[in-house]
């Protein structure tokens, strides 16, 4: 948190993968426990398979809307090079919440840019954490690939200055009102996230120790 | 849209700018509200269609949709009009003579800057409409000010009976804050129009006589800004610097300088430059803090303030804190906080044109006709000048690649000589500024192809309706109109008129090559539907046969995201050149059957997928 008691949550991945909605669920969770609330993004062309960031800033009282480089309390990247694009924005040392999937746009598919090799590797050799794990995959294994969102809003459910149920009523509060029939499939996909987060996360303090 | 119930007086909602303002329109009783999209304007008007109990039009464009504005204005009515920056370019001819009338209902104009060119062909700073059509301009700095101003902004447009500019920027449409609304008032209109043709039929004489009204209007309102509340001065404990400052800028110097003394400008003009005076007098110097060009700063200093802005702080782009606080530390002398981590070096994602667009087929076809030189509009077919087709030349302002066209026909080179002229223009743009410059082309006998991509919708903006489209805001059946006829109409000869499917390349690349031929102006019209629009239909998905698949590329040159290289080799051909193979694969999964890549695709690999079972990527 900053100064003014205020988190940055920054939020990102390409257009269509449903970004600025996990960031507005958030927004009504952080406004539901009395925040003041700015939401912003940059997705000028999203429609068209552009990069989208959006910015979630909440706390007693929130002037600019936009996080500045080297502030966000937390990163959440929806793709793996968009997590390496935007993780200068992080405080030194800070957390990546990274969902492994790779999306190559036209301009690598032909030729005349390169999908970095190893992502993830980059995002350490600057010294902020990751924790990885493959949320297209959790969101298939239920049976629906746009409950990725829902496993992505999981995984950031412990690392969030508020109970990770204020989160989850958001989330419901939302498909109930508005697809009744995928409140539980999305309670399951929060569950899951927020395992999938756990494991990570638990995979990551292991790793310095050598392999046994 | 269909008209939802909205939401409750004193309700807090978590709202954009945009919707803040079309909430605000609603509450203040306004009974027409007209607009052509634009980003990042265009949410304003259509939620504002969601409203009860206002009227809403999309119109053809900025100048229509003002003029509309204005009519609704003189008979009584409020009325509100929105547009993105550039649109005011358009629309000014009515402004600058509107001043002279003034209004009756209030008229609200809200602008949307593009600071920063998230999305524009240009970065302009509205504010200079205020000071070249002597008309109030109101910055608000969040949502909760969108709100609250363009109410007020409709009581003082009738307090003075002047039109009043919002003006906003892209950091104010889009952002999302709380905002506590009200109660809307009805203000059924029982006047009516008066007819006074001294004041609403400006002749020169007429105009002459209303010269130095708008002049006396120019003190009241000066008065008016000297003691408005939304000029209001925020004392600091840190006088070193003082800041003047409005709209999103104000919440920047807010985070930057919590303790620093900040008069903010919400009725920035005219500027209340004995305010500001005042104020200048109790800090040790003062910084103007302006998003984009430096007209309060400029006018502070006629008046012999001395202040800085522009000398220490940038003319393009957003004054957010990274900026801002560098720039102040340098004029203190202060150390300047160190850079911070730099941004990893990634690959651009640049906006591509949608799976299956009707627009792929025409680039595709363009580009493998040599000897064009193709003028451009704005639009999502601008990507044409992108890969892989690199089949546009020119783009400037809608409807321009008309003109432009005829231009670079009649200007032509001897280099030139052999040239064909190719104009390129979306239906919306054509409806927009487009018809004249064929008309022009035709009046004056240009040599000039058009390609009229007719796909039903405004598509850049997010697939909004037209008046090519048979429907209007609210997704009610409307007149469509007939694109063969208009531009039969216009003089284009009837046998010079082709109606394609773009789907269909052979046709295509057949109609395109013979009509350049020809001396005289064509329109070839496209007619297939923006995939975002619920005219497209999808098909049966597509995919590529590995072991069939020769790595010959054809089908990239297509242009569709859904199709991605796999892997690269190089080969000998039999005349000895070498060559790069690429493999592919479809993603079938939001392949929607277009049938495109198929046709140039020799070994025939790319063929309908077999419906599978989800795939089962974990396992347990
Ligand atoms: C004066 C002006 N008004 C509005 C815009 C925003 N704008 C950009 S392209 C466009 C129209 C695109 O529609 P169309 O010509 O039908 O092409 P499409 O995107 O559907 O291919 C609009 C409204 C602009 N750039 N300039
Ligand atoms: S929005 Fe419509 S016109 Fe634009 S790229 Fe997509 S399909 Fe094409
Ligand atoms: S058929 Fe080919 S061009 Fe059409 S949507 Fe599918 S992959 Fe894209």
């Amino acid at each position: 948190m900053s100064e003014q008691n205020v988190t940055n949550i920054l939020v990102v991945g390409i257009g269509g993968q449903g970004v600025m909605t996990a960031t507005e669920i958030l927004a009504q969770a952080a406004i539901a426990l009395g925040h003041d609330v700015k939401k912003t993004e940059v997705a000028g062309m999203a429609q068209r398979g552009g990069v989208v960031s959006s910015h979630l800033r909440f706390g007693p009282k929130v002037l600019s809307p936009q996080i500045m480089p080297g502030t966000a309390d937390l990163l959440v990247a929806f793709e793996a090079a968009e997590g390496l694009r935007w993780c200068h924005m992080l405080k030194p040392g800070g957390l990546v919440l990274l969902n492994t999937a790779h999306i190559v746009p036209p301009v690598v598919d032909i030729g005349l840019y390169q999908y970095p090799d190893d992502p993830i590797g980059e995002i350490k050799a600057r010294g902020y954490q990751v924790h990885a794990f493959d949320a297209m995959a959790i969101a298939l294994e239920l049976g629906d690939v746009r409950l990725g969102n829902t496993v992505m809003l999981g995984a950031m459910a412990d690392h969030l200055p508020f109970p990770a149920e204020a989160l989850l009523d958001a989330i419901l509060q939302r498909f109930a009102a508005k697809k009744p029939q995928m409140v539980e499939l999305n309670r399951k996909a929060f569950e899951a996230g927020r395992a999938a987060e756990k494991s990570a996360s638990r995979a990551e303090s292991a790793e310095p120790v050598p392999a046994q | 849209m269909a008209s939802v119930m909205p939401a409750p007086s004193k309700s807090r909602l978590l709202l954009s700018g945009n919707e803040a303002v079309a909430r605000a329109v609603w509450e203040a009783g306004c009974h027409v509200a007209a607009a052509y999209p634009g980003t990042p304007s265009t949410e304003m008007l259509e939620v504002i269609s969601t409203y009860p109990d206002i009227y809403a039009e999309w119109s053809v464009n900025e100048k229509v949709s003002l003029e509309v504005a204005i009519g609704a204005a003189f008979a009584g009515s409020r009325a509100f009009c929105a547009m993105k920056h550039v649109g005011m370019n358009v629309a000014s001819d009515a402004l600058m003579t509107l001043t002279l009338t003034g209004v009756i209902g209030g008229l609200v104009i809200a602008i949307a800057d593009d600071v920063g060119l998230s999305s524009s062909q240009n970065e302009q700073d509205s504010r200079f409409w205020g000071r070249f059509a002597h008309v109030p301009v109101f910055e608000p700095s969040d949502s909760q000010e969108a709100y609250e101003m363009t109410k007020l902004a409709f009581d003082f447009s009738e307090k003075h009976q002047v039109p009043v500019i919002l003006r906003m920027t892209t950091r104010i449409n889009h952002v999302k804050g709380l905002v506590t609304v009200g109660e809307r008032i009805a203000r059924p209109n029982t006047g009516g129009f008066k007819k006074d043709p001294a004041r609403w039929v400006m002749t020169p004489a007429g105009a002459g006589k209303r010269i130095p009204l708008m002049f006396e209007r120019d003190g009241a309102l000066k008065a008016e800004s000297e003691q408005s509340p939304l000029n209001v001065v925020e004392s600091g404990r840190d006088a070193r610097v003082g800041f003047v400052t409005s709209g999103p800028a104000y919440m920047h110097v807010k985070e930057s300088f919590p303790d620093a003394p900040v008069l903010k400008l919400g009725l920035s003009c005219p500027v209340p430059v004995e305010k500001v005076r005042a104020f200048a007098a109790t800090v040790d110097k003062l910084v103007v803090v302006e998003e984009v060009e430096p007209l309060v700063e400029t006018e502070l200093k006629a008046a012999g303030i001395a202040c800085h802005g522009k000398d220490i702080l940038p003319k393009q782009g957003e004054l957010a804190p990274n900026v801002l606080k560098p720039a102040i530390a340098k004029l203190l002398g202060e150390p300047v906080p160190e850079n911070l981590a730099q941004p990893a070096p990634v690959f651009p994602r640049p906006p591509t044109m949608c799976v299956a667009c009707p627009h792929l087929g025409v680039y595709y076809t363009l580009s493998q006709i040599k000897n064009l030189t193709i003028s451009g509009d704005i639009g999502c077919y601008t990507l044409g000048a992108g890969h892989p087709w690199n089949a546009l030349d020119t783009t400037i302002s809608m409807g321009a690649a008309m003109g432009i066209a005829l231009g670079l026909d009649k200007g032509r080179g001897e280099a030139d000589k052999d040239k064909r002229i190719l104009a390129v223009i979306g239906d919306s743009t054509f409806l927009h500024m487009g018809m004249q410059g064929l008309l022009d082309i035709v009046y004056n006998r240009g040599n000039v192809t058009v390609l009229l991509l007719d796909n039903r919708a405004v598509g850049m903006t997010g697939g909004q309706p037209d008046p090519g489209s048979g429907r209007n805001i609210y997704g009610e059946p409307a007149p469509r109109v007939d694109f063969a006829k208009l531009v039969e109409a216009l003089g284009v000869k009837k046998e010079r008129i082709h109606v394609v499917d773009p789907y269909q390349l052979p046709v295509l690349f057949k109609t395109i090559r013979e009509e350049i031929k020809i001396p005289e102006v064509s329109v070839i019209i496209t007619d297939r539907p923006c995939v975002l629009i619920d005219d497209y239909k999808k098909q049966k998905p597509y995919e590529v046969i590995d072991e069939k698949c020769t790595g010959c590329g054809n089908c990239v040159e297509v242009g569709c995201p859904a199709i991605h290289v796999t892997r690269r080799e190089k080969a000998i051909k039999p005349s000895g050149k070498e060559v790069e193979l690429q493999f592919v694969r479809i993603e079938t999964a939001v392949c929607t059957g277009c049938g495109l890549c198929v046709q140039p695709c020799a070994p025939e690999a790319i063929v309908h997928a077999e419906p599978r079972r989800p795939m089962r990527l974990v396992k347990h």
